[in-house]
């Protein structure tokens, strides 16, 4: 039996009951990685070596009984967005191209802490700007399950990594969907917590307000365990959240009975695709035959997450990427003359295109005249779509709608026509505006032979309702894995 | 008959607070280390890092902001303010624009004419400051040192209510002084701790609306800030004079040439699209937290001042040289509170170290003698053992070294001589030694003794008290 068909979980316990070792973990993904990666391109970055060495360590506290938690020793990809201490960090930008990281970020060292085995830093769209992981200067992630589709994105080699079987888990960041759009394209299971429960120490920003780290994994029950080995109270990220507690696991139960979940109509009109629209209402009936009160309501304001979002998004981001200026790390042009014309070539030169356009996009609605028509409009905005949500979790303990409006699309289809990614977006923003948990993971597979993805939401510190939720629909459900993954290693 | 103008002036103080670590890190605001060994990811702008407030920070621009009647923004933020410069390690400084701290309030001072004015205080707010560049000349590049990235900073915006350098010069002085007294900062022009920008517009007398105005940068003295504000001012009126306009923009002073430079016009002024900075939550300040720094508020000069009078007797004018300085009112305390006389402190305060203090050309704040050491000194004078032109020696050498004076008299052997036979022998002497200055006293001519005296001193080589050498004497003599 392939060791990578397992969960991160069930690997885990046979590294505890000695059945398997760490190196033999690390190995099995190596192979699979050598195997599918020149078909889908998950990684920026594979530390083979470091992989091994580490895997060593880990044994041998494992062995020693130091590291006794359920994911000590399993190997895991890491979003390259996240600072490995000496491994290269790129955010898949030419300026960033030769980045090694002095210190690493919270959320990966509390997973170190926990045994886990760093394999590699996966691909993603630039900065985290696109939604096909087609942004990346090193080149797309194709999709595992049709290598002519994209992945999905920004955390797109994360979900390929996990559902091609190189790494049983994967981390990967959400700002507007980031986790779950692409988990959904992929097939897995992928949440975004409540904004502040993951540090965000060491993440590199995208948009500061937004951003989230997360799990990207098999099942439910990975992505509950792995959740509470990252999220932490961090004094050293501000917007951290001391939460009352970090049990996530214990929502891992087969029982939805009076749990009261909300269908948005606003979700299903004009753009869903009828396969889609057909999944995800099927696993609302699913849940509303395991006992659960199923509910269709109005939410309100959808249109407007869209713009608020590319306002917000953008703004930050024209800020937050200031410092790739060529002067202290990364990318610097080879001839210049002089300082301005050194950040000019420098950025110009390193920076993608969709990565420009949005820090044009930021530096516009931030400039003088022009900040209160769009930045201070667009905050208002989020905070009317918080108190939207605010009434719709005062009745339901879960919203479920879909992850996205379409199965994945195929290479090239969104990078012509950027306005058609962002309203790809349009089931997952809002979450991230109102800073609210939400969960993606399969649902059913399409005429195309590609998976849809089911979104579930929850109110903020609730992430036990939707883990409970996705958990009771798991169980009624088989999980699939592309062909690749089953190929791969063979 | 030629138009008479009036200054209009206001300025932007930043003021480095003098707190042990950096505004959003735990590195060191120690002056003076090797470049770039106070830095760690935060303060150098490295991906990833997040700035987390010291709250020593606030709690001195509380202090200041209460100290200087400001009302406190109870709900208060943290802004961006966007612009490029290799200083500038994120490429934007994490300041306030839209809710500052402290608002609305204002410092008294005396003008000229001896009167009081109020001036008025727009804002103050924190932010970080810069690294420094220094630039490479033979190797045509530019380093960057990362050590005062991040140190925080207060900027004092002020209304533009002064008219003139005396009043800005007096201004400053005010600030300088609550700063101080507040522990806040040791507000240094020279060392950059304390900056002042001068905003400057000219109007004629009895006009309402303001002039165009200029900023005018680089000003490290109160005497470069005096010399920039007349060079300023003439430099309107003789563009108005010749009907040419003053344009908006922000000069730089050389003190040296005693002149001004255009830096940038408005037209070049940058648009820095600030922002609410993401990264740091909003800083809410409770009715209590004021409360608490207000009751921790030390007692600032005006205060002292009365209390000094009332409490230690002393003179106004003492009164106002001790308090003029936080330092000199610290020691002046210190060693009375060692049980030595108020006047007799202040004494030596007002006068002995003043007078080194002009010589060296320091300021109270360079002042690094015990105040123990005083009052040992002052001991010595009390006792007798030594008298008062060697304590003034042994003062320059507290000053200078902050010598224990009792090891120091000893060793050096300056201790008046308390053996009375052998003073009794030397006057002795002296008396047979001068036969003509005997029969003067004799004669009715007491002033002779003076010689006699001097004489006996020059004998003992200081170490005698004159007062006991003079009873001696004329014990002696009338004898």
């Amino acid at each position: 039996m392939d060791l990578m068909q397992l969960t991160a979980v069930e690997l885990g316990k046979k590294i505890k009951n000695k059945e398997v070792t760490v190196k033999e973990c690390v190995e099995a993904a190596l192979a699979q990685m050598d195997a599918v990666e020149g078909q889908i391109h998950s990684f920026v970055t594979i530390d083979r070596e470091g992989a091994l060495k580490k895997a060593e360590e880990v044994q041998a506290k494992i062995d020693a009984g130091e590291l006794t938690g359920p994911l000590a020793g399993v190997p895991v990809a890491i979003k390259d967005n996240m600072c490995t201490e000496g491994l290269l960090t790129t955010c898949s930008s030419k300026i960033l191209y030769n980045f090694v990281p002095t210190y690493t970020s919270e959320a990966v060292l509390n997973l170190e802490k926990a045994g886990a085995v760093i394999i590699g830093k996966t691909n993603m769209d630039e900065f985290a700007m696109g939604s096909t992981t087609e942004t990346s200067a090193f080149g797309p992630t194709k999709n595992p399950w049709n290598t002519d589709h994209v992945p999905g994105g920004s955390s797109g080699g994360s979900c390929t990594a996990v559902a091609a079987e190189e790494v049983p888990y994967a981390l990967g960041s959400d700002t507007g969907g980031s986790i779950r759009q692409p988990s959904s394209f992929c097939g897995v299971v992928g949440i975004k917590p409540t904004y502040g429960t993951v540090s965000r120490y060491g993440l590199i920003a995208y948009g500061s307000s937004l951003d989230q780290i997360g799990p990207v994994a098999k099942d439910v029950t990975d992505c509950a365990t792995i959740l509470e080995a990252i999220a932490s109270y961090d004094p050293k990220d501000s917007t951290s959240v001391q939460r009352e507690e970090y049990d996530f696991t214990s929502a891992l139960v087969d029982d939805v009975k009076g749990l009261r979940i909300g269908i948005p109509r606003d979700y299903f009109g004009e753009g869903l695709d009828e396969e889609v629209k057909a999944a995800v209402l099927g696993a609302a009936k699913v849940l509303e035959e395991k006992g659960a009160i199923v509910e269709e309501f109005d939410l309100s304001l959808v249109e407007y997450a869209i713009p608020a979002y590319y306002v917000i998004a953008s703004a930050e981001a024209s800020s937050n990427l200031a410092r790739f200026d060529g002067v202290k790390y990364g990318y610097r042009t080879e001839e210049y003359e002089g300082l301005h014309n050194m950040y000019k070539k420098s950025r110009s030169e390193g920076f993608g295109l969709e990565v420009k356009r949005r820090i044009m996009l930021g530096s516009f609605v931030l400039s003088s005249g022009y900040y209160d028509a769009y930045y201070l409009k667009a905050l208002r905005t989020k905070a009317l779509i918080k108190q939207a949500f605010d009434k719709a979790f005062e009745k339901y303990d879960v919203i479920l709608g879909p992850a996205a409006p379409t199965t994945a699309p195929k290479l090239g289809d969104s990078l012509s026509d950027p306005i058609k990614m962002y309203l790809g977006d349009i089931y997952t923003i809002s979450v991230n505006l109102a800073g609210l948990p939400g969960l993606s993971m399969p649902c059913g597979i399409d005429s195309k032979g590609l998976p849809i993805g089911v979104q579930m939401i929850g109110d903020c510190f609730k992430e036990k309702n939707i883990i409970r939720a996705a958990y009771a629909f798991e169980q009624t459900r088989t999980y699939q894995r592309p062909a690749m993954a089953e190929k791969g290693a063979e | 008959m030629a138009k008479q103008y009036e200054t209009v002036i206001g300025l932007e103080v930043h003021v480095e607070l003098a707190t042990k670590t950096k505004i959003f890190c735990s590195c060191s605001t120690e002056f003076g280390g090797a470049p770039n060994t106070h830095t760690c990811p935060v303060c150098t702008g490295m991906p990833g890092s997040l700035p987390v407030l010291n709250k020593q920070v606030v709690e001195y621009a509380i202090a200041v902001g209460l100290a200087t009647n400001c009302s406190i923004t109870q709900y208060c933020k943290f802004d961006r303010k966007n612009y490029f410069y290799p200083d500038n390690p994120q490429n934007y400084q994490i300041s306030q624009l839209y809710l500052p701290i402290c608002r609305n309030g204002g410092v008294e001072i005396e003008t000229e004419s001896g009167g009081k004015k109020i001036v008025g205080i727009h804002e103050i707010h924190m932010e970080e400051d810069a690294g420094k560049l220094i630039h490479d000349e033979w190797e045509d590049a530019s380093l960057v040192d990362f050590n005062r990235s991040g140190v925080p900073l207060i900027e004092i915006v002020s209304e533009p209510d002064m008219r003139s350098a005396d009043e800005v010069i007096a201004y400053l002085e005010k600030l300088r002084m609550i700063i101080q007294y507040l522990g806040a900062s040791d507000c240094k022009l020279q060392e950059g701790s304390m900056r002042a920008d001068v905003n400057l517009s000219i109007r004629e007398v009895g006009a309402e609306a303001f002039g165009t105005r200029t900023e005018m940068k680089n000003l490290n003295s109160f005497k470069a800030i005096a010399r920039a504000i007349e060079g300023e001012k003439e430099r309107q009126i003789d563009l108005l004079e010749a009907g040419k306009a003053v344009v908006q923009e922000t000069r730089r002073w050389d003190d040296n040439k005693e002149t001004s430079y255009a830096m940038r016009s408005k037209e070049d002024a940058q648009d820095y699209r600030y922002f609410p900075e993401p990264d740091l939550v909003p800083i809410i300040i409770s009715d209590e937290w004021i409360e608490e720094i207000r009751s921790r508020q030390p007692e600032l000069r005006t205060e002292k001042l009365e209390r000094y009078k009332a409490e230690y007797d002393i003179p106004q004018y003492d009164a106002e040289i001790i308090t003029s300085h936080k330092k000199l009112a610290d020691i002046f305390e210190a060693t009375v509170a060692l049980g030595k006389k108020p006047k007799e402190v202040s004494n030596w305060l007002m006068v002995e170290t003043m007078r080194l203090l002009k010589e060296h050309d320091m300021e109270p704040s360079d002042l690094t003698f015990a105040p123990e050491n005083l009052a040992k000194l002052i001991g010595l004078i009390e006792a007798g053992a030594i008298n008062r032109t060697t304590a003034k020696e042994v003062f320059e050498k507290v000053f200078a070294e902050n010598v224990d004076p009792e090891i120091y008299v000893e060793e050096n052997g300056l201790k008046i001589e308390a053996d009375d036979g052998a003073l009794k022998g030397i006057i002795e002497g002296i008396v047979a030694a001068n036969p003509q200055s005997v029969a003067d006293y004799k004669a009715g001519k007491k002033k002779a003794i003076g010689f006699l005296v001097g004489q006996t001193m020059k004998a003992m080589k200081g170490k005698a008290d004159p007062g006991t050498v003079n009873k001696m004497l004329t014990e002696i003599l009338n004898s």
